[in-house]
């Protein structure tokens, strides 16, 4: 076995203990470091694979930035534990082997039909540089369009989350 | 060297725990954060086969996911707040009206 895949386990095994506490965890605050851990993982199977700035983002922009606006936003409406209902037990009792089949056979097929082409250490390296001849170059369109959404997305959040009186009070 | 179907396979599961929470949560946030984990098993399986075929674009896209993710999590909190300020409650089987 070699040290290449030690790796790659270790960080899928942190991954995939991740997600699992994620799902049983009942607090969101629980849930939310869980989400974290497995995003600082992923960072980590990326930089095996490679991709040194996704990384670098990976880390930077969401389990940074998003993660912190999650758990402001849970301490913020003081979220508590959830209460199981009707709904959540059927959920439960027909989601998770609904998923689990479906995973078994989506690994059945991936596993079938993939060959044995295996992927090196660092086989693709995403330097800055490169990345950014591609997204200012070939991309400049759609990088110019996220820029448009980016801009629509915060003046929605900020007419969304704005109390519902001051903005009628302004008016009259 | 690792398989590249080990990539897929992690990333498979990831998005299918997603999926899992996604349908077993009642807390609107857990709900929102399994939505993410959706976004990351997607994101690892852009960058392995960026690396299995040699193309850079892949990592470019998910750039853009990590764009669209960002904004999506701004509105959505935006909408939670603004659900929780009516609703006074996060389990959505008590969000059940279009109007109080």
């Amino acid at each position: 076995m070699s040290f290449h895949l030690i790796l790659f386990l270790a960080f899928g095994a942190v991954c995939v203990g991740g997600a699992v506490n994620l799902l049983a965890q009942r607090h969101p605050i629980n849930s939310a470091l869980s989400l974290i851990t497995v995003m600082a993982a992923l960072a980590g199977e990326y930089l095996l694979l490679g991709a040194e700035f996704v990384a670098a983002v990976q880390v930077i922009v969401y389990a940074g930035a998003i993660m912190v606006l999650f758990v402001f936003v849970i301490m913020l409406l003081n979220a508590g534990e959830e209460e199981g209902t009707k709904g959540s037990r059927v959920a439960l009792l027909l989601g998770v082997p609904g998923m689990l089949t479906a995973s078994v056979l989506m690994a059945w097929v991936v596993l079938q039909h993939s060959g044995t082409e295996s992927v090196g250490i660092g086989a693709l390296p995403g330097p800055p540089r490169n990345i950014a001849q591609l997204l200012f170059h070939d991309f400049l369109l759609p990088f110019e369009v996220t820029s448009v959404l980016i801009l629509i997305a915060i003046m929605g959040a900020v007419v969304l989350a704005s109390k519902p009186e001051s903005t009628t009070g302004k008016v009259d | 060297m690792v398989p590249l179907a080990y990539y897929l396979l992690l990333s498979g599961f990831l998005f299918a725990c997603g999926v899992v929470g996604f349908l077993i949560k009642r807390n609107i946030i857990t709900i929102f954060m399994s939505i993410e984990l959706m976004l990351n098993g997607v994101n690892l399986s852009f960058v392995a086969f960026a690396a299995h075929w040699h193309a850079l674009a892949g990592q470019v896209f998910v750039f853009f996911v990590m764009v669209v993710a960002a904004a999506e999590a701004a509105v959505g909190l935006a909408i939670i707040i603004a659900v929780y300020r009516t609703r006074e409650t996060l389990n959505v089987d008590q969000v059940n009206l279009l109007k109080l």
